[in-house]
């Protein structure tokens, strides 16, 4: 049997949400722990580079380290198999750990929507690629189109053209007119500013506003993509396709835990606290709002954790403001009905089993859909077409089974391709 | 660093993702899906399982997850 490590807190996730949680909650001398399956704790914007961390993530961990929060770098929790107990495989193996109260800070991921030529070799996430290059891509001289809608485009964008990269277009789903209203938004909320001026002219007279990806081309990995704006076709070639339209809220680990799904998010109370007792959640998960939101849901969590109610209380408008500025997120970069219509009946929306388009088409939910195609039953467990189909089709997505994520054999005492089955 | 890639040795740096290090050697399809296609990564994160490959003997290994150790043995499409 796996040894019992036992905390008050115990935060999975360490990134803005989840290191805000376990700073707060053992700034008052609780035995906090912080586990993230990253070989690095930074979470997804504060992603390590080449293997070192920005200044401003090394102070926080630092922090940490100060307040004695036992970090599990590289560790997926991937089960919890009784009340209070969680089960990870790290670098030291499997292991459980127990927990008074837990911060779910887990995250989100990008949402992709299948167009034909999407499952080519070199297309990819937004933020996709950009990790990669932070794991150490060599973008230099490569052509990149970057595609779909968010403020990510655009940040990354510019990330990509100072490493090197050669942008052509940065293709924007949402109408100028949309976009230029949450430029005026920005001006409301001067920490956001900084971040949108930095982005500079080059990118202006790269970006196509009201534009998107009709279809990839290539025959060993993508060559060109075509592209759709104002009722007309353009064909541009490229190395790599970076395409993603905004983020949904990783809700598994939660669901595995029995919190409460309302319309996709796990549904949480003024004080982060989700339908179980002692289990809370903050960040993306409860709603897709930036760094910010998740640093302040996150902070609230933690206080909450160890009883400290009031001081939580006191950061409740600070959070509604960063909720008001997602929303008018939400509204500009709503996305358009002719994205959902790009799939031809070949083309591939469940990439871990190959399932088609056409092949979807007669069932009425992912549960039946799930029986006769295998869509969703892959090694991804669904994370990349339950999304998708449930903007094609609006299916709601089915329940989590553990393992969370595949680890190895050893983890479990059983082959890894049975688990995949 | 040097890590071997199907049989062949390779320099890397340090710091570089097996994922990286592939696309940088000009490997894009990383393995071959249920009927045959090949495939790379797309989440950049572990969440797609696209990028699946055999590092040091065990299978359906995450390339994107896990930094290049000197003279790890890389297979792809295994
Ligand atoms: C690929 C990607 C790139 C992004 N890039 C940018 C950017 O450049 N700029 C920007 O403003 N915003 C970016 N975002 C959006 C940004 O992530 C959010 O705005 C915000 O920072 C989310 O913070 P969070 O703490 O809620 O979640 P995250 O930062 O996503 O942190 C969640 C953490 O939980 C961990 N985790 C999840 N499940 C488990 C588990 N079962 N076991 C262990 N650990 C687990 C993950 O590894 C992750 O580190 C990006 C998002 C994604 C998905
Ligand atoms: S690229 Fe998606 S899991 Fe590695």
């Amino acid at each position: 049997m796996p040894e019992l490590d036992r905390f008050d807190v115990v935060v999975v996730g360490a990134g803005p949400a989840g290191l805000a949680a376990a700073n707060a909650a053992a700034g008052f001398g609780a035995r906090v722990a912080l586990i993230d399956e990253n070989e690095l704790p930074g979470g997804q914007i504060y992603r390590a580079s080449r293997g070192s961390i920005s200044a401003s993530v090394r102070e926080v961990i630092e922090d940490l380290s100060k307040k004695s929060v036992v970090r599990f770098d590289g560790s997926t929790v991937f089960e919890a198999p009784s009340d209070g107990v969680l089960r990870l495989w790290g670098p030291r193996g499997t292991q459980d750990i127990g927990y008074r109260s837990l911060v779910l800070a887990v995250g989100g991921r990008e949402l992709f929507l299948p167009f034909p030529g999407w499952t080519l070799p070199n297309a990819m996430g937004i933020g996709g690629l950009q990790a990669l290059v932070k794991a150490g891509l060599d973008v230099r001289e490569k052509r990149v189109v970057v595609a779909g809608t968010g403020p990510l485009l655009l940040a990354v964008g510019a990330y990509l053209l100072e490493h090197g990269a050669r942008v052509p277009i940065i293709l924007e789903q949402a109408p100028l007119k949309d976009l230029a209203l949450f430029g005026a938004g920005l001006v409301r909320y001067p920490a956001k500013i900084g971040q949108g001026i930095s982005l500079g002219r080059h990118i202006a007279t790269r970006l196509r506003a009201g534009a998107w990806v009709e279809r990839a081309e290539g025959s060993r990995a993508v060559e060109s993509v075509t592209w759709r704006k104002g009722g007309k076709s353009f064909q541009t070639e490229c190395d790599f396709l970076a395409c993603a339209y905004g983020f949904v809220p990783n809700v598994e680990l939660p669901q595995l835990l029995g919190c409460e799904i309302q319309d996709g998010f796990v549904k949480v109370d003024d004080q982060q606290l989700t339908s179980v007792k002692g289990v809370f959640c903050a960040g993306e998960p409860t709603g897709i709002g930036g760094v910010d939101l998740s640093q302040v849901e996150g902070r609230i969590a933690g206080l909450v954790a160890i009883g400290q109610d009031d001081q939580a209380e006191a950061l409740f408008g600070k959070r509604e403001s960063w909720k008001r500025f997602a929303r008018s997120m939400d509204r500009a970069f709503a996305l358009r009905h002719e994205l959902m219509e790009l799939s031809t009946p070949d083309t591939i929306v469940c990439r871990c089993e190959d399932v088609r388009a056409g092949d979807l088409v007669a069932w009425e939910s992912s549960r039946t859909a799930k029986l006769q195609t295998r869509c969703g039953m892959g090694p991804c467990q669904g994370r990349i077409c339950g999304p998708a189909t449930q903007k094609l089709f609006g299916w709601t997505q089915g329940s989590v089974r553990p393992p969370l994520s595949p680890v190895p054999l050893s983890a479990l005492g059983r082959p890894l391709d049975e688990i995949e089955n | 660093m040097t890590v071997r890639i199907n049989g062949k040795e390779f320099e890397v740096s340090p710091g570089t993702s097996v994922a990286a290090a592939l696309l940088n050697i000009g490997y894009s399809g990383f393995r071959r899906s249920e009927t045959g296609e090949s495939r790379g990564p797309v989440c950049g994160m572990g969440i797609c399982l696209e990028c699946r490959v055999q590092i040091g003997g065990v299978r359906h290994v995450r390339a994107c997850m896990v930094t290049c150790q000197d003279h790890m043995e890389i297979e792809t499409d295994a």
